[in-house]
């Protein structure tokens, strides 16, 4: 299959129709999703209305974009204005916003064609998308099996060929585990590169939005349309990104590979397998393999499940019921906002709503948020340390592969562990990626995630390609 | 210290203000929104003011530099600042958290001088946002408590405020009105607000305790809505007498928040301590550190104007008037000292000109319609004794009725010339023969016999007669 940027540049020519794309994504959306419910709500026939635009405007001789005729489902929390944006939560039920989030309007400008809104774990909450309202994503490499989660329907999207990429919302790990469950590339840029605006927020300072795809480079040539300053975002980074489609053709040479001597155990053996032969892979291509320590990385987890919540806890507090979304009546204000918010949200949010509202209360903040983030801090200052000596860290992306629906359901530590090895990337505010790398048990996809230090994306993606042309190209199983 | 207070005993009270000030400013703090009050409802809102999912706030930097002239006009040290969250839950609190500062504020340690230069700390004056506005229906006092409808209107929603926070440095209720009003003109002057309690640009929360001077502060209460300066006043007053009273009969004063109710001149408990919500503050992670360069800071001070208490200062050095004389204090508040000033540097007699400026000029605002020189000639007549003090303030009722004018040419045409002593004699001669009574009474010292005396003379003469020459005439002729 061709790369992103060539099938764009088909478009751009004529040689390829946006429509005949789009048809050859509906027409496997119409096969399989039924079974697998990779969305919320797919959008036919807006998709080909944009489609024939994209078509017409090529015949006229001009030049839709960057990603012309590129098909991209969009997690369900990203704002879309005038289309129902849900966070597969009751609580939002009827709600369109009027707006586009940042991240939209930049893929309608490069030409990108929208075909849907994907299922997520309620608010992002999950690591299966088994938490959504409105029942699970399945696996499409195997359907009995979880895709990962929170944005387990835009993994899905891209495994099942719904769309050429999708983009998701990464908060401790939602856009790296599920594309190491689904076989796909999913990237977690540094904080800031991508705009906020628009993302229904879970934690506000670890939330960023990134793309699913079927290879690094269509990875890369996402990222450089959706990254870069926006002023809506007072979080966004000011400074001028680097190109990374540059980076992926220069090879892993002098690349300093570290390996955390220090990682919490816990990955399953085929995993940590795995983990072994890429870094074989990439001394073998010529990087050099060194141990660094990153001592506070255990803590990551429990830091998380205070911080994370606390910010929820008060970014959930506007769904009272009183200006948009469900509203159950009853006879006086506060009534109403707790028998809405008991109607319209889910265990798992309710979980963490508590926990965060506990972890800020008078008499136990400084217990337990303001210790959470001194943890913060120390997770930060660790990787600093480990990145003077090392341009990126491998670690696994999840610890194990897809696992079986029920598996985890009724033990929220369990599932919590699923992102051991993706949270303290968040706290840190820097990126991580993972890519496909072979098979693990039960020949499904083990994804290795590649970390770097604040905006050193362009290292990341180098030792990204060099493991995918070391595992035999995109998906690792060609 | 109690007879200023008006306090019973040896009692003193102990306030400190909050004073929440709306920012002039163009658009609400973190949205483009206008901000402009009383406006159909709802018609000043958008995805960030009404908090919609995925809306981010972006600073406005017009409120931070207004927030600094508030700052630097109170003597306060700008710093690096933050935001936070304030979290609780209100419908007309769109997002159920207020963005606002806790412990790393914009403005710290700063200070407000009274006009009788009693100098009052300022804690902090911090930039947070407004709420919507409810109004509910069919309760009780206009409560949401028992309210059959809430009509709520977001165009006050995120209007940018700054908070100021005095120390608790007051020690009675003619003191906090000084505050409020001093604070009010220095708002104005800078250009920060339009500062009108009556419009809710302004408002006033007062911390109220008591003590025996020289013994610790007592509990204290905080008193909302108080709507006026007036009102201000009467809460202050009727509250350390409420907790005076308390004490007195052995009981305990129990920390609250009171509400103030101008109709029963009470203040009533609005919630205790206890029930206090738990706000919850965390850093606003959609934001960034706030963290003014110096060269910034430099440039809003480089542009303060001068403030009311200079300028009384100014006016009081030229006229001879005390800074906090009620024609100081009136003519800066209207903005007309530099007019009084430029009358005396177009040659008149500034002391004069304040005097007539402050009775005359009311209607007149900072820029009066009458000449400097034309104010200037009327001074140089009336301190030349060719006109009396009536004869000028007739003179200036044209002046200012026309917009200016040549104050001696009114003079002539209203036949005002400086009467002949002879005649002046003649007349008061007469005046003491018709008012046989007054005169005795005059002559037994009966000082408001003296006044009718004077008056007749005054009328006699229609009004050409100086009153002070007719004073020592009639002096004279009671030996």
């Amino acid at each position: 299959m061709a790369g992103l940027r060539d099938t764009a540049a088909a478009v751009r020519q004529g040689s390829t129709r946006a429509a005949d794309l789009l048809e050859a994504n509906l027409a496997a959306i119409a096969e399989r999703e039924a079974e697998i419910h990779a969305f919320n709500l797919v959008l036919a026939d807006e998709a080909r209305a944009q489609a024939a635009s994209i078509d017409a405007a090529v015949a006229a001789g001009d030049d839709p974009g960057p990603l012309a005729g590129l098909t991209v489902a969009l997690k369900d929390n990203l704002c879309t204005r005038g289309i129902a944006t849900t966070c597969s939560s009751k609580i939002l039920e009827g709600w369109r916003p009027p707006y586009d989030a940042t991240v939209v309007t930049r893929l309608r400008q490069a030409g990108a064609i929208i075909v849907g809104k994907t299922n997520l774990d309620e608010f992002a909450m999950g690591s299966s998308t088994e938490n959504s309202a409105f029942g699970p994503t399945r696996n499409p490499l195997d359907p009995s099996r979880v895709p990962g989660g929170s944005s387990g329907g835009s993994a899905a999207a891209v495994a099942a060929g719904f769309s050429a990429f999708s983009l998701g919302s990464d908060t401790g790990g939602s856009i790296r585990q599920p594309a190491a469950l689904c076989g796909v590339v999913g990237v977690k840029p540094t904080y800031g590169y991508v705009s906020r605006s628009g993302l229904v927020a879970f934690a506000s300072s670890l939330d960023q939005i990134g793309p699913f795809t079927r290879t690094v480079a269509d990875a890369a040539v996402v990222l450089d349309v959706i990254g870069g300053h926006d002023p809506a975002d007072s979080t966004s980074i000011p400074e001028v990104h680097p190109s990374l489609a540059v980076a992926l053709d220069q090879g892993v040479e002098g690349l300093r590979v570290g390996r955390i001597t220090d990682l919490p155990e816990g990955a399953d053996p085929d995993v940590a397998e795995r983990l072994e032969v890429a870094f074989d892979a990439l001394r073998a291509a010529g990087a050099t393999i060194v141990d660094v320590q990153v001592p506070a990385f255990t803590f990551g987890l429990t830091a998380y499940y205070l911080i994370a919540p606390a910010e929820a806890s008060s970014n959930l507090a506007r769904y009272d019921g009183v200006r948009y979304g469900l509203r159950v009546d009853a006879p006086d204000t506060n009534t109403m906002y707790g028998a809405t918010r008991e109607a319209g949200f889910g265990d798992e949010v309710k979980r963490r709503i508590m926990l965060g509202t506990y972890a800020l209360s008078a008499g136990y903040y400084d217990a337990y948020y303001g210790k959470a983030l001194k943890v913060r801090r120390l997770i930060h200052d660790d990787f600093e340390r480990a990145y003077r000596n090392a341009d990126v860290l491998l670690t696994p992306a999840s610890p194990s592969v897809a696992f079986p629906f029920g598996a985890k359901g009724d033990n929220p530590l369990a599932m919590y562990l699923c992102d051991v090895y993706t949270i303290p990337t968040n706290l840190a505010g820097h990126p991580g990626m993972s890519v496909p790398f072979g098979t693990g048990a039960d020949g499904l996809p083990v994804g290795i995630q590649v970390l770097a230090g604040t905006l050193n994306e362009p290292a990341m993606f180098r030792a990204a390609a060099a493991l995918e042309r070391a595992a035999g190209g995109a998906g690792g199983a060609s | 210290m109690s007879a200023i207070d008006g306090l019973p005993g040896d009692w003193q009270m102990v306030v400190g203000l909050e004073v929440h000030v709306e920012l002039a400013t163009a658009t609400k703090l973190f949205s483009a929104s206008a901000n402009r009050f009383g406006d159909e409802p709802n018609t000043h809102i958008d995805p960030v003011t009404l908090g919609l999912p995925g809306a981010l706030p972006v600073l406005n930097r017009q409120a931070v530099e207004l927030a600094m002239r508030i700052g630097l006009a109170l003597d306060c040290t700008i710093q690096p600042c933050t935001f936070h969250r304030k979290n609780y839950f209100y419908p007309d609190m769109p997002k159920a958290y207020q963005i606002s500062q806790y412990d790393q504020p914009l403005n710290v340690d700063g200070h407000l001088d009274l006009p009788d230069g009693t100098r009052i700390g300022i804690e902090r004056a911090h930039l947070e946002e407004d709420t919507g506005k409810s109004t509910h229906l069919g309760g009780a006092g206009g409560r949401i408590h028992g309210s059959e409808a809430s009509l709520i209107d977001f165009n006050r929603a995120g209007v940018p405020l700054v908070e100021i926070v005095s120390r608790p440095d007051i020690r009675s209720a003619e003191q906090a009105r000084q505050y409020v009003t001093e604070l009010r003109a220095i708002l104005v002057a800078v250009g920060a607000s339009d500062a009108k309690m009556e419009e809710g640009s302004m408002r006033c929360d007062a911390n109220v305790s008591v003590h025996r001077p020289g013994t610790p502060f007592g509990t204290r209460c905080e008193i909302k809505n108080v709507n006026s300066v007036r009102s201000l006043g009467r809460a202050i007053e009727y509250e350390a007498r409420r907790q005076i009273d308390l004490i007195e009969a052995g009981e305990r004063v129990v920390q609250q928040t009171r509400h103030w109710d101008e109709g029963d001149g009470r203040t009533h408990t609005l919630r205790s301590k206890e029930d206090a919500d738990d706000y919850r503050y965390f850093l606003e992670p959609d934001l960034v550190p706030l963290a003014p360069s110096a060269e910034w800071i430099q440039a809003v001070g480089d542009a303060l104007p001068m403030l009311p208490g200079a300028r009384r200062a100014r006016l009081a050095g030229a006229t001879g008037v005390a800074a906090d004389s009620e024609a100081a204090m009136v003519v800066v508040e209207r903005g007309q000292d530099d007019y009084v000033l430029a009358v005396g540097a177009a040659g008149g007699d500034v002391a004069r000109a304040l005097v007539h400026v402050k009775e005359a000029y009311a209607d007149q605002g900072a820029t009066p319609t009458v000449p400097a020189a034309d104010l200037a000639a009327l001074t140089v007549l009336e301190t030349g004794g060719q006109l009396t003090a009536t004869q000028a303030k007739a003179v200036l009722a044209d002046l200012v009725a026309n917009g200016g004018g040549d104050a001696a040419a009114i003079a002539r045409a209203r036949g005002f010339e400086a009467m002949d002593t002879g005649a002046l004699e003649a007349m008061v001669d007469r005046v003491i023969a018709e008012q046989a009574d007054a005169w005795a009474k005059f002559c037994a010292g009966e000082g408001k016999a003296m006044g009718a005396l004077v008056g007749a003379v005054m009328k006699a003469s229609h009004g050409k007669a100086d009153g002070k020459a007719v004073t020592a005439l009639l002096q004279a002729r009671r030996g």
